[in-house]
């Protein structure tokens, strides 16, 4: 197995929400988006973050980038400590990774062409000089993600172009300072499904030529299963299931995992497959449940005749075979 | 079985500044009583313009070119607006994407799903359509006691359900679904696919099913209609064009969906995008794209001809022995 790229110990993100007027005496409903958790990304490799809306997914993310602050928890990337780095440190590590959105409509500036949208950040970051290499790098990063003829392309505003081609320009974006690492959240799913795997061979192709390590954070489950290394299953602002993609999805022993796996569609008709469709709606985290969070929920919690356990004891991920760990008190 | 629906030759314009977009050209398809047809492709290919064509709620620079739409085998077209009026809702009824634009933030849900009740029976007693309201909620998995509730107080997922309880208000006989999971959670997707399931079953509704997702078609139809730049391409039930589909276009749009009970691949694309809809290719629309094009596809248009009981394609190429 590579090593860590990025190591996240107990990582905790909290927002305050403020409900009504803003009186002194009343004390703000805190948002538990990220509550503790504990994960490796490892070098080269594609790990996707899956889980249903609200899970704290884009919050885990972008906490990665620190575009939002953690309250506690050591983000370690190599031998730094991003959670702590400030100022210069901070600005240098930031050229490092770099994010791609789902909605190319809205991440990229309406107002500047193409070749504004990927010169700007060489210009800024100093990396280009001279006129005619700036022109050299623009072009090239175009047609590295089949955007020709580079020189049409980039005069181009956004709106001028296809979603498919526009979610390509941000791709470019991100590649332009030669990153180590990518969040890329959501990054096909506003697109129709015959473009979509353009996309995604660009991405991983790009991954080897430039050994790229990836977030990617997905709710489809299949196409974490094709694309990723390792997949992640957060519920609540927890990680609850992580191991191998084809384990995880052929062999995962959460229930929650196990639910979610049963119900994803299938093109190829066969009805005989049991689903267990999970009652209810994920619970807001600012009242997240006692125990363990998924019991009000859990088929299993049910089927055992509601355990003492999970009412009060929150199940600490446990290995369930090699690179395989699971939170629950009863796996299989 | 009795043919509920009857679409014959459907063609419409869409008047543009830049030209007629010919968004849906010569499609036809008939739908028994209690059956579901999902009708799936790409982004732009029509699919909505023609489940809104038959309760004749297309935006105003639509025009109908030609065919006829038979509703228990009248046929819809001929109908004026007060006519029309009658049937949505009553016969026929909708249930879209994003029910969160479709109701209204300043009304209770239970105010709303009555709405249709009074107006189709304005004879109805107050006290029976209030219970009806109540039954519906309970139907579609809401408690009865949040009627009082106001759209933004539910999640999408209930929003979806209340836009399902008002489709069923009048007991209808078809309703069109048009994306309905489509912006909801895969947990919710499947709560929400499975109770149309079941109510389709209960109530032996005819349903016509939009999707771009063909494996959510697949898990809630018995036939699937592929349309492609304005035209139906293949048509048959799901386990004959899943397992044997005619269609280049369809073949491609199968491959380009993961399947977790199959190989651990990734999807395969297909190259290039849609056809511009006011000059739409000559010959057959998918040629240009299309891996197994040759000379007399983009000449001349393949008509849709048998390819198995049931099942019919619009393909030069059908029938020739594959290499
Ligand atoms: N700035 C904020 N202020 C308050 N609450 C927030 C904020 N950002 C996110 N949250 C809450 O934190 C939780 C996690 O949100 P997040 O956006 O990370 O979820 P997600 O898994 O990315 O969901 P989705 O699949 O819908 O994108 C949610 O309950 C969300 O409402
Ligand atoms: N009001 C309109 N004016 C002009 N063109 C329109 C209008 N509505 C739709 N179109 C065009 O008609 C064609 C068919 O559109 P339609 O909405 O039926 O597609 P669809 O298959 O439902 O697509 P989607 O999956 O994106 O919902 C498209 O090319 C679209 O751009
Ligand atoms: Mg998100
Ligand atoms: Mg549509």
């Amino acid at each position: 197995m590579n090593p860590a790229l990025l190591s996240i110990k107990d990582l905790k993100v909290y927002f305050e929400l403020r409900q009504g007027l803003p009186l002194p005496w009343r004390e703000p409903d805190v948002v538990k988006a990220i509550d503790g958790v504990t994960f490796d990304i490892l070098e080269g490799e594609v790990l996707a973050l899956v889980g249903e809306s609200g899970c704290g997914k884009t919050t885990i993310g972008k906490t990665l980038l620190r575009l939002i602050e953690p309250k506690a928890g050591i983000i370690q990337y190599r031998d730094q400590d991003l959670a702590h780095l400030k100022g210069v440190s901070l600005r240098a590590m930031r050229q490092k990774m770099q994010l791609i959105f789902q909605d190319p409509y809205e991440s990229l500036d309406s107002r500047q062409s193409v070749f504004d949208i990927l010169a700007e950040p060489l210009v800024i970051h100093q990396r280009v000089t001279q006129k005619k290499d700036l022109q050299a790098c623009v072009f090239e990063a175009l047609e590295s993600t089949g955007l020709h003829p580079a020189a049409e392309i980039a005069q181009r505003y956004p709106h001028h172009l296809s979603g498919g081609q526009r979610q390509r320009v941000a791709i470019a974006a991100a590649m332009i300072l030669e990153p180590e690492f990518i969040v890329a959240d959501e990054p096909v799913s506003m697109l129709d499904v015959s473009v979509r795997a353009g996309i995604l061979q660009l991405m991983l192709a790009l991954r080897h030529q430039k050994n790229l390590t990836y977030l990617f954070i997905t709710h489809d489950l299949s196409l974490a299963w094709v694309i990723a290394d390792r997949i992640m299953v957060l519920y609540l602002g927890k990680v609850i299931e992580i191991g191998p993609s084809d384990r995880l999805i052929h062999a995962g022993t959460h229930p929650y995992t196990q639910a979610l796996v049963s119900v994803i569609p299938s093109p190829i008709p066969d009805r005989s497959r049991e689903q267990i469709i999970l009652k209810g709606e994920t619970p807001s985290p600012v009242h997240v449940p006692e125990g363990c969070r998924f019991h009000p929920r859990c088929w299993k919690f049910q089927r055992l005749g509601s355990p003492k356990e999970c009412l009060t004891q929150e199940p600490d991920l446990r290995q369930v075979a090699e690179g395989h760990l699971a939170a629950c008190h009863f796996l299989d | 079985m009795s043919t509920l629906l009857d679409i014959q030759d459907l063609a419409i314009n869409f008047k543009t500044r830049s030209g007629d977009v010919h968004a849906v050209d010569g499609v036809s398809f008939q739908l028994e009583a209690g059956k579901v047809l999902g009708i799936a492709g790409e982004s732009g290919c029509g699919k909505t313009t023609t489940a809104l064509s038959i309760p004749r709620l297309l935006p105003s620079n639509a025009r109908l070119v030609r065919g006829h739409i038979l509703f228990d085998g009248v046929d819809l077209m001929q109908f004026s607006e007060g006519e029309i009026e009658k049937i949505r809702w009553k016969q026929i009824s909708m249930v879209f994407q994003g029910a969160m634009n479709a109701l209204n933030p300043v009304k209770t849900i239970g105010a709303q799903i009555i709405e249709p009740i009074v107006w189709h029976e304005p004879a109805i007693a107050r006290g029976d359509a209030n219970q009806r309201v109540l039954e519906l909620l309970e139907r579609v998995g809401i408690p009865a006691a949040r009627a009082r509730s106001y759209p933004h107080e539910f999640s999408g997922g209930m929003r979806q359900r209340v836009m399902i309880a008002m489709a069923l208000a009048c007991r209808p006989k078809l309703i069109i679904s048009d994306e309905p999971v489509t912006a909801l959670d895969v947990m919710i997707q499947a709560q929400i696919l499975n109770l149309l399931k079941d109510l389709q079953k209960q109530m032996n509704l005819a349903m016509i099913f939009i999707s771009h997702d063909l494996s959510v078609i697949a898990e809630s139809c018995d036939e699937i209609a592929i349309m492609y730049a304005g035209k139906l391409v293949e048509r048959g039930s799901i386990r004959k064009v899943f397992s044997q589909p005619a269609h280049p276009y369809t073949q491609a749009l199968i491959r380009s969906f993961p399947n977790i009970y199959g190989k651990q691949e990734l999807i395969h694309g297909i190259p290039g995008y849609p056809p511009n809809l006011i000059h739409p290719p000559t010959g057959c629309r998918f040629h240009e794209r299309c891996d197994r094009c040759i000379d007399i596809c983009a000449q001349s248009e393949p008509v849709l001809r048998e390819v198995g009981e049931g099942q019919i394609a619009a393909c030069h190429r059908i029938g020739e022995t594959l290499p």
